[in-house]
């Protein structure tokens, strides 16, 4: 039930990031979804992609440091209080979201989240409980 | 003006007579009072009697930082703990501090030697004192108090931070006589004109400065904007404190080191031998007078050369250059010796840190700053931000309570940091000294 996310740490300075794009493309990665969390000196890239084990040999190779997370992909209706909806069950049960992204898939119907919990367990059983769609690995990577 | 006239103006065949008969009381004192330095005569087959003139000297060991650490904290200690009056220490690897230990005697010396240093500045007893060193285990706060107040003058003990302050506090009084680092001098001043506070309503005239390297360029440049006379002064913790070597504002070129009390040498750091009067290289100093932890031969690592060129201020004691660097790696921030081992073994304590780091130092608005660069590998590296600031948080916490000095922490991407011939280039030092 759990997305694999890698994520590389950038230093804040110019053409990083397009170091990374050009990694992945050369290797033929394609990306699904990305956020970028940033601080005065360091950034921290976020990626969910179309090979994991790929990329993540790709980006070392290329002296990324890369990590690896367990996040969680739920899906919901594309409209006002779809999120809110699904932030209310966590904060009912005190899980808390360490943090999220989203975006909104091709048909327009639904969106998709992102999640990163503290508890990973507990929240997706929470999820299931309220009947919320989560996508697994491997279709979220070939989304 | 002279503090003590008959010490400082001892012909030299009087004042070298008055070294060795002290020497030679200092080698009995070790040799019989101090374990360390008993085993260390033991292992090179020697007996205080080798020591029959002052160039005797050379035959005897050296003492080196490490082995003040090595009998941390009262071990280097002559005299019965009772006989401590008082004890300064400076930062250590792993706050292991380098202690030193004073009698009742040392510190009315230390003092002596502190009002001497001020009256060589001109200072005399109608001056107000601003003294702007730290107050505690450095040397530096309490050894300028007491200097100032055996001379007579008025101390205004501010120790350090507060610089608006301090500012106010300097126009309010009148003081006359500043005493902090250089770096600060020009803090101050920039603090200042940014409070609108003009330096025509100070009352400087002159400047105490030292515990970090300067330039002749820094002086003049302090000198032109307090419109004061800005005078070096040297010392360290080992050896006493402040007050060990002091500029003449008469001649304002060269320390006079009180040569009645400490015995320096200039020597080839890498072979360990006495070089030539008036060559450069390392000073080493032996302390003459010194009851609770006297030092013999104490390699200082700074660098500077003994010139026995007469000073037309009347002082008969050979006078040592500005100290132009060190034989070691030793920096010094804001007035804190740090050596760059004592970071690395902070950072390796930390855990899963790798001991890629690098040292930046600059000097903004006349302040020293230190940016520890660290590499982030996949043992420490976290998707969420909170975890790798609380790790910054930690190493600055780390670096401040053992060595006293803030960093800023940066992480930066594994092998950014320049190596060359696979060494990292761990020390950017761009302070234009």
């Amino acid at each position: 039930m759990k997305v694999e996310q890698i994520s590389v740490f950038l230093e804040n300075r110019a053409g990083r990031l397009a170091d990374v794009t050009r990694t992945l493309a050369e290797s033929g990665v394609n990306i699904r979804a990305l956020s970028l969390a940033d601080t005065t000196d360091f950034g921290i890239l976020r990626l969910i992609v179309t090979d994991h084990e790929r990329a993540k040999k790709a980006l070392k190779e290329n002296g990324f440091t890369v990590g690896r997370t367990n996040v969680v992909a739920a899906e919901v209706e594309d409209r006002p209080g779809g999120l809110h909806a699904i932030l209310t069950m966590f904060s009912e049960s005190g899980i808390n979201v360490e943090y999220m992204y989203a975006f909104v898939q091709q048909s327009g119907k639904n969106a998709v989240l992102i999640f990163r919990f503290d508890r990973t367990d507990e929240a997706v059983e929470i999820l299931q409980k309220n009947g919320v769609r989560i996508i697994p690995g491997d279709e979220m990577y070939n989304i | 003006m002279v503090f003590d006239v008959q010490k400082e103006t001892l012909p030299r065949d009087e004042l070298e007579e008055l070294q060795l008969k002290r020497l030679k009381y200092l080698v009995q004192r070790i040799y019989h009072n101090v374990p360390f330095y008993h085993q260390r005569f033991k292992e090179l087959e020697l007996k205080p009697d080798r020591l029959r003139s002052l160039s005797d000297l050379k035959y005897l060991p050296f003492t080196e930082k490490q082995d003040l650490r090595n009998n941390y904290p009262f071990g280097m200690f002559a005299v019965p703990r009772e006989s401590v009056v008082r004890v300064h220490a400076s930062s250590g690897t792993t706050g292991k501090a380098t202690v030193v230990g004073y009698t009742q005697r040392d510190v009315e010396n230390w003092a002596g030697l502190m009002a001497r240093s001020f009256e060589a500045a001109g200072a005399t007893r109608a001056d107000i004192v601003h003294n702007a060193y730290g107050y505690g285990l450095f040397t530096g706060g309490l050894g300028a108090h007491y200097g100032a107040e055996a001379l007579g003058a008025t101390i205004l003990p501010v120790s350090g931070g507060a610089t608006k302050r301090q500012v106010m506090l300097m126009r309010d009084f009148g003081s006359t006589v500043l005493c902090c680092t250089p770096s600060y001098s020009l803090h101050l001043y920039e603090t200042a004109l940014a409070s609108g506070i003009s330096i025509e309503d100070l009352k400087l005239r002159v400047g105490v400065f030292g515990a970090e390297p300067w330039t002749e360029e820094m002086r003049n440049d302090i000198q032109n904007k307090f419109g004061i006379k800005a005078l070096d002064i040297y010392g360290l913790s080992e050896i006493m404190g402040p007050g060990v070597a002091m500029e003449c504002i008469a001649a304002q070129e060269g320390l006079h080191i009180w040569e009645d009390h400490f015995l320096p040498e200039i020597i080839d750091p890498e072979s360990g031998e006495p070089l030539p009067l008036g060559e450069k290289g390392e000073l080493v100093v032996t302390t003459l007078t010194k009851e609770a932890q006297p030092l013999l031969r104490y390699r200082t690592r700074d660098i500077t050369r003994l010139n026995p060129v007469p000073c037309n201020c009347g002082r008969t004691h050979y006078r040592i250059e500005r100290i132009t660097g060190r034989s070691d790696d030793m920096l010094i921030i804001r007035g804190v010796n740090v050596f760059p081992s004592q970071i690395e073994s902070i950072l390796l304590e930390t855990e899963g840190l790798s001991p890629h780091y690098q040292l930046i130092i600059n000097r903004e608005s006349g302040m020293d700053t230190l940016e520890v660069r660290v590499e982030v590998d996949e043992n420490i590296f976290s998707d969420e931000i909170k975890h790798l600031q609380r790790l910054e948080k930690k190493i600055q916490t780390h670096i401040k309570d053992f060595l006293g000095v803030t960093a800023k922490i940066t992480m930066v991407e594994p092998r950014s940091i320049a190596r060359s011939e696979g060494k990292a280039q761990r020390i950017v030092d761009c302070r234009k000294l």
